[in-house]
């Protein structure tokens, strides 16, 4: 495998909910890949859209919500159109998914070897000493004691249940996993073990992530690469140390910028304005009705990806291509 | 850990107790509150078919001492509760020398099969129905045709009752209209007495399960819409599982937790209702025998079913309740762990 193969890209990707009193285009022209070995860091406010398009990626947009136009690829294959039963093969082989939420992404009546079993059992043929052997090892690998393969979700804390979820997510070797806001809800130190966790198994398999998250600091120490969306625009992309020391996008400042800092109190910066209703964006630049260095040319159309260093992206007109 | 303590079963077997106990002190009460008692409508009876009854008030008398009438309250209730604990309610009022007993024995089976197979069907159907209206897989022409089956919902059992046997009794004459077997058929264990028993149940059973099971299914469709944006329901879609195993592990198997509750405490209407059915279909079970007691004012055959209707609700909502644990892990009764 070579080490710069792109393992998924997002190409074009639209997503709209339909509602009665018009669309929310919550991903408008999202292009997005993530490299074999990689995490990607996928961060923005509430409501930007970074989990339509995870859960576009994994095609479960729901109702009333559909991916309107673009592409979804996995190791080359397009999978956008795939009937139910293909994309049944896809899911969970080729694209695993950590979920937001560590309490409730386990069904509570099912003991824990249950919902671990049938994830594999439904894409591999696995006689049922095989299949104990593997989930205990599984549990084994990311710390959990034996005696959780018998329990019910409600007798694990939260921090359990995550590293069951992640446990379960990495069962059948996927090419890539999406973490959606994997540590939220959880308190600081359990974040810090859950985090540990998932780096040790990415780095035991070299499996690629994607990481959703607001936590810019937890972001800074684990991913290789920060996708900064706004309103359903994707509007920087780069490596983590360059978005970190020099941030282009005016959003991405505000948001780095927004990182408390224990040495000086400073006023914060970010909840200037709100965002535009999403139904009815405005022609010109995304961020226009919040951006500190607004001028009249920004409100004509929404800027162009440009590559304004290695690897670096952004979607504005203060900055030139290289 | 779930699953059924010791303490839990204690506690649901304490409660059956109770509510036995109340319901049962319940029919003990309300008869002698009313107005009337019934030896002097027994004796008004006498006057009312011969014109006159000489020595009235020595028979009202004797009839009250014979009875135990004149006994201090508490003194009767607590020969009561020795009689139905025997399950002996004394002799039938209006049909003096036959016991109770054997007025509502012959009844009981009429009743409890009537009502075990109505109330299964009409959960079962119900809960399956409501299920797939709440699932956005079902596939949409079935999503199309099942509320119809709910029209009949908000019609009272025995409106329906009196519908069907117009239509399939009168109308197109293709099922009995009334009582549990033809009487040119003797009652024997065999195919032709089966079948005509099972003929003279479709209606009424019909009426029963059409009327009650929209109320399970618009209860499990709220459930399962719920569940449906579940986290760890997406996750079960996310794993690539089959639709079938979403559905009925993921999906039913969370959300008929609560519709099992509500059936539980729905038993004691179920069963009121059918006791109006019966009385339609002059269907021989407890329920109809119960609406001629009532009009005959025949006390000790009242009490004998208000009690075993007490004694068989309680026994089903027992039979939930020690259901329940088993298929929910998280319930369970423990005095310390009030969380």
């Amino acid at each position: 495998m070579a080490a710069n193969e792109k393992i998924l890209e997002v190409l074009d990707l639209h997503v709209q909910y339909f509602t009665p009193r018009g669309a929310v285009k919550a991903a408008n022209a999202v292009n997005l890949y993530v490299k074999a070995g990689e995490i990607v860091g996928l961060v923005g406010e509430s409501g930007c859209g970074k989990t339509t398009v995870a859960m576009a990626i994994l095609q479960m947009v729901q109702p009333p919500g559909r991916i309107v136009k673009g592409e979804i690829r996995i190791n080359g294959h397009n999978i956008v159109n795939l009937s139910e039963a293909e994309l049944r093969k896809v899911r969970w082989r080729e694209l695993a998914l950590i979920p937001q939420g560590a309490m409730n992404s386990l069904n509570p009546v099912l003991r824990i070897r249950e919902q671990m079993g049938d994830a594999i059992q439904a894409h591999e043929a696995i006689s049922a000493r095989d299949l104990k052997a593997r989930v205990l090892s599984l549990l084994n690998d990311v710390g959990l004691p034996e005696r959780v393969y018998n329990m019910y979700p409600h007798e694990l804390s939260g921090g359990m249940k995550q590293r069951v979820c992640i446990a379960m997510a990495v069962a059948l070797n996927p090419a890539i996993i999406i973490a959606d806001e994997p540590t939220s809800a959880l308190d600081v130190v359990v974040q810090r073990v859950v985090a540990q966790t998932l780096l040790d198994v990415k780095k035991r398999l070299g499996v690629s992530m994607i990481m959703i998250g607001h936590d810019m600091g937890l972001q800074a120490q684990m991913v290789d690469r920060v996708a900064v969306m706004y309103a359903g625009n994707m509007v920087e992309v780069g490596p983590v140390e360059s978005i970190f020391a020099q941030p282009l996008h005016p959003y991405t400042q505000l948001l780095i910028e927004s990182i408390p800092s224990i040495r000086e109190r400073k006023p914060l910066k970010v909840t200037e304005g709100l965002t535009h209703d999403l139904r009815n964006p405005p022609t010109g630049c995304c961020f226009q009705f919040r951006c500190p260095r607004v001028e009249p040319r920004c409100l004509q159309a929404q800027p162009a990806m440009i590559e304004a260093g290695p690897e670096h992206l952004v979607s504005c007109i203060h900055y030139q291509a290289r | 850990m779930g699953g059924l303590t010791k303490e839990y079963v204690l506690q649901r077997v304490l409660m059956w107790f109770l509510t036995i106990w109340i319901g049962v002190t319940l029919t003990f009460a309300i008869p002698r509150m009313g107005k009337g008692d019934p030896v002097s409508v027994i004796v008004s009876r006498m006057m009312q078919r011969q014109g006159y009854v000489e020595n009235a008030n020595e028979i009202i008398e004797s009839y009250k001492r014979r009875f135990g009438l004149n006994d201090p309250i508490m003194v009767q209730y607590i020969r009561y509760l020795g009689n139905v604990v025997r399950f002996d309610y004394g002799y039938s009022l209006t049909r003096f020398p036959t016991p109770a007993g054997e007025i509502v024995r012959p009844a009981l089976p009429w009743t409890l099969g009537l009502l075990i197979v109505a109330s299964t069907l009409s959960f079962g159907v119900g809960v399956t129905v409501g299920a797939l209206m709440g699932w956005r897989k079902t596939p949409a022409w079935l999503q199309n045709i099942l509320p119809a089956s709910l029209t009949f919902t908000s019609i009272p059992y025995f409106m329906f009752g009196i519908l069907l046997i117009f239509v399939f009794a009168f109308w197109l004459k293709i099922l009995p209209a009334t009582g549990g077997y033809s009487r040119d058929v003797d009652p024997a264990f065999n195919w032709t007495f089966i079948s005509d028993v099972l003929q003279h149940a479709i209606l009424p059973l019909f009426s029963i399960v059409v009327t009650s099971m929209g109320g399970w299914a618009l209860g499990m469709r709220g459930l399962m819409i719920g569940v449906n944006n579940e986290d760890y329901f997406l996750l079960a879609q996310a794993k690539g599982l089959s639709p079938t195993r979403v559905f009925f592990r993921y999906g039913i198997r969370n959300a008929i937790l609560p519709a099992l509750t509500a059936f539980a405490l729905g038993l004691g209407g179920l069963i009121s209702g059918s006791t109006l059915v019966e009385w339609i279909f002059a269907y021989p079970g407890t329920g109809y025998v119960l609406y001629r007691s009532i009009t005959a004012l025949d006390y000790s055959v009242m009490q004998n079913i208000c009690n075993l209707m007490i004694i068989i609700t309680a026994t089903g909502v027992l039979a939930l309740d020690l259901l329940n644990p088993l298929i929910d892990p998280r319930i369970t009764f423990k005095k310390s762990a009030a969380s």
